[in-house]
């Protein structure tokens, strides 16, 4: 057997698996809020997830915040009305509910539940309660709580998820509902909010000099009208339906009661992961219980004994002794970084000229094929090595990794298989798809060198290389 | 070239790394960029392996031909203090708001404000002269929010224009209105080549042609290598398994018999290509759309080694010479 390079692919141990099957059957879970940077398919996951548990018998409720077009139509959501729609095509005893957070939709609905028809007038028709509803910093995050939280209240779901929204970062959603709901009872407001209940400027003199001059400067800053605008929106609001904060507080309460699970979403990337460390910290420092981290998009092979250094070498023996049968072909030049991006034609014409297709030789497509390998193999070795750093940072933290797919997800039956591969999936040496052998088979947790664990994949048995 | 630069992208594309290769591509021979955050998530300094930036213009990188890029992470409660100051000297009273949660309020709360302090700010850059009257940077690049919220960012001074009518917020907003959208600035989205990004690059796209937003680029990025072409698929289907184990046994790779290990290569390895020519035809199909935009098309490489500070000059270089600058 020929020397290999020490695997690159070393896993730290020990590693907690998630096991999302138990969390998602408990009937004590009510809430799952699947949370994660932008882009890392924390939608899909959710979706994925509430489709597992309804399929699993439970009737589910999933709240999406900005669903990707295609998979909002494969869950029968395009139709955007802020109510739960049941999803068709659901197998088994349980129901799946599915709807898309209307951020103005929800506050509308709030004002229209708490004021009486003028005042609800009144405010709906605010200025500044219009821009503040259509979407300024903050309301987006607010609102999918508040929704949350409507969902829950009603109790007509065993088990409600929830996306949160493509946030600057991924925490706003928790700070979000407690920065309004102390603004809007904080002092500020009572500041704000004193002279336009006693009557205007005439109130004023019960204010001391530094507050007078405050109202006066912000005033002059944002404009006499804008600041009248926002006192009478603040006055509506708190006569209305005070203690805002309150029911910030009872969405935080909810978020850290027994019965709530965050998943942390990330895909093996360095920002995505660094992003799920700090939300794992954050939902530790905020007593929020974290069932684990859905790791999406991870590469596999079901090659994965052979090694990108002699995937490549192999490569090479091939095109070398072609040169010499050929007297010199080209064959060396791909891969070469020089045909990346745009220089590369797009008509599927080779980076070797001189053979069309119909030409191709085995060895040819056998060279290339190593180096597509190769290629993988790397990929699979950083991926590893960025969720190392995460795994020894958290340790604690349990895991479950989603194959990567080659598309994207638009049906019900995409959906079903991501929920399948995440609720399947276990650890194994180094990456793998569940299709090439199954998840059992393999070595004590994965520290088995090249050839030495017992395997059942299509590329193991004697494990001797280059007899 | 506009000077002012802005770069959006769907979340997960990598909109900071072209961001900051574009600072870099235009800072080459003797210019000066300036590259500016505004969401303060200090990805910047994570990829110049710089600590955390201030709130203050520094040096954070040296350009081939001694061009120099300085970075700025925009801090909307320092942005607010700051203009308070210049336009009020209004010092320990700044203090008091602050105490008074009126800091937190204008900057997170209040419709918009927070946005038009970072967009005038960066503004106030690109307009910004020395004493000898020449810009100080010749070009700034913002590493803006993503694609879905880009529009409603850069606009949000028209809508606070309309909302404060009057006073200095309302004269502001329209000043930096005028800047955005002049040729002064180019907007660009970075993809990658998937549905969803390109999705959303193209509604993006007609969102800011809606705004009257001038749309730069589009770049797509982490372009992959392509290692199997069509007649490498066209094999793929038809070759015979025996004769795969047996050119990988000649290539080294144990024996080409049943069981073997050669052998045992081939159904793994023609599983990866099924996988690449599936995604091979998805990136087609997506080029296609992107290529329906009418707006130029940049490709950067994935990196094989992952993205550092190496790999940045390298983004950087390929932007110049694919003409970006």
């Amino acid at each position: 057997m020929s020397p290999e390079p020490t695997p690159t692919h070393y896993r730290l141990a020990p590693e907690r698996v998630l096991d999302v099957d138990p969390l998602l059957d408990d009937p004590t879970t009510r809430i799952v809020v699947c949370c994660g940077s932008g882009g890392v398919g924390k939608t899909t996951t959710a979706a994925a997830l509430g489709l597992r548990a309804a399929e699993r018998g439970r009737k589910v409720v999933v709240l999406t915040i900005d669903p990707a077009r295609r998979l909002a139509q494969s869950m029968g959501i395009d139709s955007l009305d802020n109510t739960p729609r049941r999803v068709k095509g659901v197998e088994g005893d349980g129901e799946l509910h599915a709807m898309m957070l209307d951020m103005k939709r929800t506050f509308d609905e709030i004002v229209e539940a708490h004021a009486d028809p003028d005042r609800a007038a009144a405010i709906l028709g605010n200025p500044f309660y219009q821009s503040l509803s259509a979407g300024f910093a903050g309301t987006q995050e607010y609102m999918a709580m508040e929704k949350l939280g409507q969902l829950r209240a009603k109790d007509e779901w065993d088990l409600i998820v929830v996306d949160t929204p493509p946030s600057r970062s991924a925490l706003d959603f928790l700070d979000a509902p407690k920065r309004l709901g102390s603004f809007l009872d904080g002092r500020l407001i009572r500041l704000l909010t004193a002279p336009a209940k006693l009557g205007g400027r005439a109130g004023m003199k019960f204010l001391n000099v530094g507050m007078s001059m405050m109202t006066g400067t912000l005033g002059k800053l944002l404009g006499g009208q804008l600041l009248k605008d926002v006192q009478t929106f603040v006055a509506a609001m708190d006569t209305t339906f005070g203690g805002f904060r309150t029911r910030a507080d009872a969405t935080y309460k909810l978020l850290q009661a027994p019965g709530t699970a965050f998943l942390v979403v990330a895909a093996p990337e360095r920002d995505a992961l660094r992003e799920a460390a700090y939300f794992v910290e954050r939902l530790a420092a905020e007593h929020m219980p974290l069932a684990g981290l859905v790791l999406n998009r991870v590469h596999g092979s079901g090659a994965d004994r052979l090694s990108a250094e002699r995937a490549l070498a192999a490569a090479e023996n091939l095109e070398e002794s072609r040169i010499v049968d050929q007297g010199g072909g080209k064959a060396g030049l791909r891969n070469s970084p020089d045909t990346y991006g745009s220089s590369a034609p797009d008509d599927g014409s080779p980076a070797d000229p001189e053979h069309a297709a119909g030409e191709r030789t085995v060895d040819q497509l056998t060279a290339h094929l190593l180096r597509l390998h190769a290629e993988r193999m790397h990929l699979i070795a950083r991926e590893q090595r960025t969720c190392d750093r995460f795994t020894a940072r958290h340790p604690e933290v349990a895991v479950a990794e989603v194959a990567a797919l080659p598309g994207d997800v638009h049906d019900l039956a995409g959906l079903r298989d991501i929920g399948n591969r995440l609720a399947t999936y276990r650890p194994r040496p180094v990456g793998g798809t569940p299709e090439d052998g199954g998840p059992e088979g393999f070595g004590p947790d994965g520290h088995a060198p090249e050839g030495d664990a017992p395997r059942d994949d299509a590329a193991e048995g004697d494990a001797t290389e280059g007899e | 070239m506009s000077r002012l630069q802005v770069v959006s992208g769907k979340g997960g594309t990598g909109k900071t790394t072209v961001a900051a290769a574009l600072a870099l591509a235009l800072a080459t021979e003797g210019k000066r960029t300036l590259l500016v955050e505004v969401e303060g998530r200090q990805g910047i300094a994570q990829l110049f392996e710089t600590e955390a930036l201030p709130y203050e213009e520094r040096k954070i990188a040296v350009a081939p031909g001694g061009g120099e890029v300085f970075a700025l992470a925009i801090d909307p409660e320092l942005a607010l203090l700051d203009y308070l100051q210049m336009f009020y000297k209004l010092g320990s009273a700044g203090r008091a708001l602050k105490k008074l949660g009126a800091i937190d309020f204008a900057t997170t709360i209040a419709p918009g404000l927070r946005d038009v302090l970072l967009t005038g700010k960066a503004c106030e850059a690109v307009r910004r002269k020395d004493k000898t009257g020449r810009f100080v940077y010749d070009y700034v690049v913002m590493d803006a929010p993503p694609t879905g919220r880009i529009t409603r960012f850069l606009n949000v001074n028209d809508e606070v224009a309309g909302l404060a009518r009057i006073g200095p917020v309302h004269n502001q907003a329209q000043a930096v209105m005028r800047v955005l959208k002049s040729a002064e600035t180019a907007v660009h989205l970075v993809t990658l080549l998937e549905e969803m990004p390109v999705q959303e690059t193209a509604d993006g796209i007609a969102e800011l042609r809606a705004a009257r937003l001038p749309v730069g680029r589009v770049i797509v990025n982490m372009v992959r290598p392509r290692l199997l072409d069509a007649a490498d698929l066209d094999l793929v289907r038809t070759v015979p398994h025996p004769e795969l184990a047996r050119s990988l046994s000649a290539a080294g790779l144990g024996g080409p018999g049943g069981g073997q290990h050669a052998e045992r290569l081939v159904d793994p390895l023609l599983a990866q290509a099924d996988e690449y020519a599936e995604r091979y035809t998805l990136e087609h199909e997506q080029r296609a759309v992107l290529g329906e935009l009418g707006l130029p098309l940049h490709e950067l490489p994935l990196l094989a080694e992952g993205m550092d500070l190496a790999g940045l000059y390298e983004l950087a270089t390929e932007l110049r010479k694919q003409g970006m600058t």
